[in-house]
This record gives C-alpha cells, structure tokens and sequence, in this order.
C-alpha cells in the first residue's frame, strides 16, 4: 500500500466538497477504525491504486492554499478604502476638471501624459533656469536636509540642556513662545538681508522654523525621564557621562524622533514656499517657473511630487523610529 | 556584629503644597549583618521612606543613619536595592542591565571578560540563563523581577533593600520567588532589609519583623522576633503552630491595634 493511496482517502474522507468516488463509496467493515481500514482493505486498496494520479488535492483545498485564501482576502479588505478612496478623489478631480470647460483645470488622463514626458528625461540641464525634474527634487531635499541638519545640531543639545535645567527652560520660555508662531517666510527677509544671498537665506528660513520642534520635544523626553530609571541611575551611582549615554539618551530617543518627525515635515512644507520667492531651482521655484509657463499640468504634477516625496519622508522616519519603540 | 546598620532618632519631613508632612518620626533600629529584617505597615506609613533613608535615595531631615560605622549620604553601590516595578532599563538586554550595574562597581579593577563572568553568575543565581539576550518586554512580570533582584546581587552589596519585591505579582509566582530569595540570602549572607505588606511573606523570610505604626508621624510600633529555624520550608510551616502565633501576632498588630480606617 503506497502513501499515495492513504493521502487520497485521506483527503477525500475529510472534505466534503470532492465528488464521491469509489474510493469512499465501500462501507467500511464495523469495529475498524478509517485509517486502519484504507490499509487493511485489500479491494479499496486496488480501487485506489487504479485511480488516474492527476486526482491531486486543489491549492484552495489544502491548509496552505487556505491560508493564502485568507492573506488575499486581508489584503483586500486592508487596500479597499483606500484604494476606493484614492478612485473618488480622481473622480472628483476629472468632474472639477471637465465642469470648467476649455480653461478649466487639466483632468487627471491629460495630467498624466504630460508627467510620462516629464518623468521620461528627469536629469537633464539647459542652463541655470531649465533643468530637469529630478534635479529640482534634488535641490529642495537638499536645502531641507541642510536647513534641518542645522536645526537638529543646534536644537538638540539645546533641547537636552533646556529639559535638564529648570532655571534654563524658564528663561527660554517666553522667547520660544514668541517665536514660535512666527511664519516660516516672515524669516526670508531676515535671512536674505543678513546673507545677502538667496542660498542661505532658504536655509535659514528651514533651519529656524524646524528648529521648535526638536527643541520641545527634546526638552520634553528629557524632563519626562521616568523618575524610575533616574532612580537606577542614582543607586548604582553612575557618572554623569554614564547616565547621559546609557539612560538619559536611549530614553529620550522616541521623544527625539517625534520631534525629527515634525520639524521635517514643517521643513518639507517651508521649502516649496520658500523656493517660489528666492528662485533658481528646486520644486517651488519649478511650480512657480511652470505659474508663470501657465503650463497648469506641471503645476498639478509638482503638487503631487511635493505630497509623495513628504509621505515617504514621513514613512522612513516612522520606520527608523519604530527601531527605537522599546515598550 | 549587632549594630551593621544603625538608625538613630531618624525624622523625615516633606515639603508640600499644604505645608510641611512628617512622615516618620523618632525612627530607631539596629539590624545586626546578615539579619533579614522586614518592614510592615499599612500602606502610607512611611514604610518606603524608610528604605529610601537606607538606600541614600531621601536624606533623613533630622537623626543618623551608619552603616558599618559610616553615615550614609547618599546613595551607593554597597547597598542594592530591588525597586518595586522591577526598574529595569527597556533599551538593553537582561544581561545589559546586570552588567550595568556590575561595570559600575568592578568595572575599574577587573578586566571585561570577569565583569561578564559576574553578569553570568548572578543571572544564573536567579536562574535566568535562558533569557539573558531578551529585552524586558519579552519576559513576564515574575522574571524581570528576578532581573532586579542579580542586578543588585552581582553588586556584592553590604545591604540588599527590597520595596515590595514581589507586590506586583501573582501569588502562585510570588512564592517561587519567596523561595528563590530565601535560597539566595542563605547563600549571600547578604544583610537585607525588606518592605512588605505581606503577613505570611514577612513571617517566612524574617529574622525580625518591623511593624510600624500609622502615618502621618509614623515610628515603629513593635518588633517581632521570628524564631523560626532555618532553612524553612512553606509547607511544613503551614502546619507549624509556632508560625501560625507569629502570624497572629503580626496580624492582631495591624487589624486591632494600629487598623486604619478608610477615609
């Protein structure tokens, strides 16, 4: 008796959807068990033998197939609203579109071709004011790694020595608060009068205002250290450099990566902003060189350029911060 | 030596928002080395203040506290304390937050591959070997207690301080742990000072039991000799009369004389 024959009954006897065959249809003799009578059975056995071997168990059948089955349906019931959601919005868009007649906005078919020709030579250079795609991204992910790369240099230590230090953060206070609601391009002047380049002035218009964030939240991993750990710290009577690099930091780490997380974001928000007044390259200044085009279809592109290129931002810091959720 | 850890007239006062709290009053102890010695009370009685004036953690406001005939200033290696929520850092491993502690105290004197060899041995005191590479929140509650407690064992301290060791676990754990702590004593000879409100844990881990009077200006009330023999077994003493008076003791302390009403 071969396993072949045995897996076949065994299959057959236990899911109702296969079709009788004969291997089923003999009663089996009374005191025997199901798997000991598919071996003792000698004409059951032959009958089994004699079937055609294509009778192979179907995937959807089997317990892998079935757990696939279920993945599928999960996945869709997951990507359905949003998908759906995302369906909507172009509807809408296209009805925006085609209800504004010959100057109406461009609908999202005619959006989309102009991107395939856009998108199809992203680096090329024709000069200070005509460069590809790709090289206008480039620019504005640059001024923003460089802006907040300063904010965080400065921001952090600030944020720690202001956490730590009760005397430090009242004094600060007030500054912060007054400084803080300030809009971001109220700075560009500021910036462009004491550099008097429009390079710098970008960056310091990113720098200044992605530097609250990381300042605040700093502070307040720092101050909400919980009493606990300071507590180990203190029995075990470790130094101050110990304290800082083995309990103060890794705790106030996930506070730091929220405030990395927003003061990028508002950074990403900033440029395109900032870009649009001080021209010459990067996505601000390309949306408000295509304004002046009247070439609407970019502009829509850049739009969408600017929300992709900030959710995948967003998404890499959520990833590099979940790296250092301990609880 | 029956003076190891002495405490004399030792006050502690709070500042507060309603004015000045004095929580313990007139605080006077003398625990010889080796003696297992627990604190009971109703919750409030000041019962962690005391072992935070021990530990270094709170500084008495009035009164002296030696140990070995020096005062204690504040907090240090030579007293390991076992915090009441484990208080173990989430960012590092079981044998990360042992060797922690045991880089701080022989981490000058001895090479690395020794400081690991401490590590090794306190969690396998504990009996901990297999979860030695696992972080905090991948072992229960009943573990990372055992964690906190080698962490302060691979100190060598003169004094083990407990808050409520083993308040915030089940009972079937908490008495594997009782066990485990009594074997762990016997071995370390280790002085130790416990909070607890606990009447069976304290009456079977004790040599003395310290039950304290009701705050607010809470003192010690009465000092109960344990003369159990060692090494003490929970079953047999279920059916020990002399445990079952010490019980009663302890238990009449806290229900008739010192019962505190709720508010």
């Amino acid at each position: 008796m071969s396993a072949v024959t045995f897996n076949e009954t065994h299959y057959s006897m236990n899911s109702p959807v296969t079709p009788p065959s004969p291997v089923v249809s003999p009663p089996p003799p009374p005191g025997l068990g199901e798997r000991k009578n598919s071996q003792t059975n000698p004409q059951r056995g032959a009958e089994a033998g004699a079937l055609p071997q294509g009778r192979k168990t179907p995937m959807w059948e089997s317990e892998r197939g079935q757990a696939f089955g279920e993945a599928v349906g999960k996945f869709f019931r997951a990507a359905l609203p949003p998908l759906l959601g995302m369906a909507l919005f172009i509807l809408l868009w296209q009805i925006v579109s085609s209800s504004g007649g010959e100057h109406g906005l461009p609908g999202p078919a005619k959006t989309w071709e102009s991107a395939k020709i856009l998108f199809a030579d992203p680096f090329y250079d024709k000069g200070p004011n005509d460069k590809g795609i790709g090289w206008n991204i480039l620019h504005s992910l640059y001024r923003v790694g460089a802006g907040f790369g300063l904010a965080a240099l400065v921001g952090i230590p600030a944020g720690f020595l202001i956490g730590r230090f009760a005397f430090l953060a009242a004094m600060v206070a007030p500054v912060i608060s007054l400084l803080r609601p300030v809009s971001p391009l109220a700075w560009l002047p500021i910036g462009l009068y004491v550099f008097k380049q429009t390079e710098p002035a970008s960056l310091w218009v990113i720098f200044i205002s992605s530097i609250w964030p990381i300042i605040l939240n700093t502070a307040a991993g720092v101050s909400r250290v919980p009493q606990d750990y300071l507590n180990v710290a203190r029995v075990l009577n470790l130094s101050e450099w110990t304290i800082f690099t083995r309990i103060l930091f890794p705790s106030v780490l996930p506070h730091l990566m929220t405030g990395i997380r927003l003061s990028i974001g508002v950074a990403w928000l900033v440029i395109v902003a900032a870009e649009m007044l001080t021209g010459g390259t990067g996505l601000g200044f390309w949306v408000w060189d295509e304004w002046n085009n009247l070439n609407v279809e970019h502009i829509l592109i850049a739009i969408f350029i600017v929300g992709f290129t900030g959710l995948l931002l967003e998404q890499a810091l959520v990833m590099v911060a979940n790296r250092f959720n301990y609880e | 030596m029956h003076n190891y850890l002495h405490i004399e007239h030792a006050r502690m006062v709070f500042d507060t928002k309603k004015g000045k709290f004095t929580a313990l009053t007139d605080i006077n102890l003398r625990v010889g080395q080796g003696e297992f010695i627990s604190l009971i009370g109703h919750s409030g009685c000041g019962k962690s203040t005391l072992l935070n004036l021990v530990a270094g953690l709170a500084t008495a406001t009035e009164g002296v506290l030696l140990l070995a005939e020096k005062e204690i200033k504040g907090p240090g290696p030579e007293r390991g304390v076992v915090f009441q929520n484990h208080s173990l850092l989430p960012w590092l491993t079981c044998f990360g937050n042992v060797y922690l502690a045991v880089e701080r105290v022989f981490g000058a004197r001895e090479p690395k591959s020794r400081l690991r060899e401490r590590t090794q041995a306190a969690i396998e005191l504990v009996g901990l070997s297999h979860a030695s590479a696992k972080h905090p929140n991948e072992i229960s509650g009943g573990m990372k207690q055992r964690v906190g407690i080698a962490r302060a064992l691979a100190m060598e301290p003169k004094v083990l301080l407990l808050d409520e060791p083993f308040g915030a676990l089940d009972a079937l754990t908490r008495a594997g742990l009782q066990d485990e702590l009594m074997r762990i004593v016997q071995e370390t000879k280790a002085t130790t000072l416990m909070v607890t409100h606990d009447v069976d844990e304290a009456v079977l881990l004790s040599d003395r039991i310290v039950m304290m009077t009701n705050g607010p200006a809470a003192t010690i009330g009465e000092i109960l000799d344990v003369d159990l023999p060692r090494p003490r077994d929970r079953l047999s003493l279920a059916v020990e009369p002399r445990y079952h008076h010490l019980r009663s003791q302890v238990l009449a302390f806290l229900y008739q004389k010192h019962l505190k009403h709720a508010a």
